[in-house]
This record gives structure tokens, C-alpha cells and sequence, in this order.
């Protein structure tokens, strides 16, 4: 858990930034070096490559060992992980909104089946 | 599902810009009483800790310059500590608070609250909570699954794994 808390920091970190974002982007088409993604931007490749880094250690993009032409991968994988911990979140308060609807309709005098009926459905 | 046109699951939006995150969720009541059920603590009981802990509210004064506190209690056994100061109230629209636990002291957020009344005597509520930086937002999103409810985690494991086409 603690692994996957400081995995997910990195990655949010990383993604602060909107060249790194746009880098992420442009590698969600494709594998690509580092001067093919520099090209589009008026920076030096060191600062590209200062960029590259940081997505490395996030675990965000991998670089071949390929000797001579290295491209650069996005890693999938480290999205879904961050799309779970929101999703879970999001269901964590799905769970006590549903939970609330049940106080309002009781609040209300009416009847409750709606609500019950409604979390019966979502469970199944 | 056939009430979701009436009652649309909660939304989540967790900006790439700036730490916060937002919560977005309509309810079939009018403003007045969705607000009641924040402010009044045999009705936030009821609905705010998850099913499987019980709130213990030691104080819940919900009005400008208030604060709260409640203890989280599962199987008798104390979990966490929950407290915040209340930084503004409009009465039926509006609860702007802090939202911190003793278990993590440097952790805060700020938490706003908004009651936006919709066509037909129903809510939308919106919820905001900014954090420090990304790294705290992180810890936020991490930290609700361990004091979060277990049960239904494995079904919903199951169901993220095959919506993220990860490894079993």
C-alpha cells in the first residue's frame, strides 16, 4: 500500500508539469526519442531530457537500452493504477451519497424502496 | 440503471493543474434539507462515516467560526480522528471547513460545500477539496481506502480490473 501511495505522489508530481503532460500526450500515439520529442518545443534537449527523467522515475514512460536509437515508451500500466485509486475514491463517496439519499427520503416522509432499489441494482 | 436520469452517480474530477479534488452529486431533495443533513449530527450519523463504522461526534457545530470533531469506531475499536474548523456558513448554500484527522496532523484540506438548487426541488451539491500539493492530493486518494469500508472491495477490484484491462 505505502509502495503504491509513493508511486502514485510521483506520478501526480510528474504530471504537474504541462510540457511533461503534453510529452505524455504526444507518447500515448506512440514511441518516440528524445529529439523527436523535443522537436515541437523550443528547448534544449538536456531540458527534454531533464523531463524524460523525472516521467522515468515516476514510472510513467521506460527507455530502451537500445544502444543507439532509444525511444521512449509510455507505460500504461501506472495510468490504471492512478484511474483505480480516483475511481475508489469516487465510489467511497458514491457509497455515502446513496446512503444520504436514503436520510432525505426518509426526511421527506417518502417511501425509501426508491433508494433501497437503487443500491440492490448497483450491487448486482 | 433506471434512476439514473433522476439520480446520476457521483461525479469525481481530479484537476491536473491544481491539487483539488471535486466531487459532483444530485440528490431528490431541496437545498434545505440536503444542507440539514450536513449540519444536523443525528442526520449526519446516518449517512457520513461508511456502513461498517460507526461516527462518534463529539462535537458538530456547523456554523461561521464553529468546528467538529468525531471518532471513527469499527468493532468497538477506535480508527481515526476526525476534525475541522468551519471557516463560513450560508445557511442552505454554502459550508466552507478545514477537514483533517489526528492520525496524519499535517494533512488538511479545504473543503468547500455547495448547495445549488435545481429545477423540480432537487440539489446538485459540489464538493471541493484543495490540498497542499500533488503529493497530498495523492496521500488523500490513497489514504480513504484504509479508513474506507472493505466490504465490496474485492467486487469492486474485479470490476476496475476488467474496465482497466489490468492483470488479474
Amino acid at each position: 500500500m505505502v509502495e503504491q501511495d509513493d508511486r502514485l505522489s510521483r506520478v501526480f508530481g510528474a504530471l504537474a508539469d504541462p510540457t511533461r503532460r503534453d510529452m505524455v500526450a504526444r507518447l500515448a500515439t506512440g514511441d518516440a526519442t528524445v529529439s523527436e520529442l523535443a522537436a515541437p518545443y523550443d528547448v534544449s534537449l538536456q531540458a527534454v531530457s531533464k523531463h524524460l527523467k523525472v516521467l522515468e522515475e515516476a514510472g510513467l514512460v521506460r527507455r530502451s537500452r537500445e544502444a543507439q536509437r532509444r525511444p521512449v515508451h509510455l507505460d500504461a500500466e501506472v495510468f490504471d493504477l492512478m484511474t483505480k485509486w480516483i475511481e475508489r475514491y469516487r465510489q467511497q463517496a458514491e457509497e455515502r451519497y446513496r446512503r444520504l439519499d436514503q436520510v432525505l427520503a426518509r426526511m421527506q416522509g417518502t417511501d425509501v424502496g426508491d433508494s433501497e432499489q437503487r443500491e440492490e441494482g448497483a450491487a448486482g | 440503471m433506471n434512476t439514473a436520469s433522476t439520480a446520476p452517480d457521483a461525479l469525481i474530477e481530479a484537476d491536473p493543474d491544481v491539487p483539488t479534488v471535486r466531487i459532483v452529486r444530485e440528490f431528490n431533495a431541496p437545498p434545505a434539507l440536503v444542507y440539514r443533513a450536513h449540519v444536523e449530527p443525528d442526520l449526519v450519523k446516518q449517512w457520513m462515516g461508511p456502513a461498517s463504522i460507526e461516527m462518534e461526534i463529539d462535537v458538530w457545530d456547523i456554523r461561521t467560526g464553529g468546528e467538529y470533531r468525531y471518532t471513527a469506531v469499527r468493532d468497538g475499536a477506535e480508527i481515526a480522528h476526525f476534525y475541522g474548523a468551519v471557516h463560513r456558513v450560508n445557511e442552505n448554500e454554502k459550508i466552507v471547513q478545514t477537514f483533517g484527522f489526528e492520525e496524519m496532523p499535517d494533512a488538511v484540506s479545504l473543503d468547500t460545500l455547495v448547495f445549488v438548487a435545481l429545477p423540480g426541488g432537487r440539489t446538485r451539491l459540489e464538493a471541493l477539496s484543495v490540498v497542499y500539493d500533488f503529493e497530498s492530493r495523492a496521500g488523500m486518494l490513497a489514504s480513504g481506502m484504509e479508513v474506507g469500508i472493505n466490504e465490496g472491495y474485492a467486487a469492486l477490484d474485479g470490476l476496475l480490473r476488467s474496465l482497466t484491462g489490468a492483470d488479474a
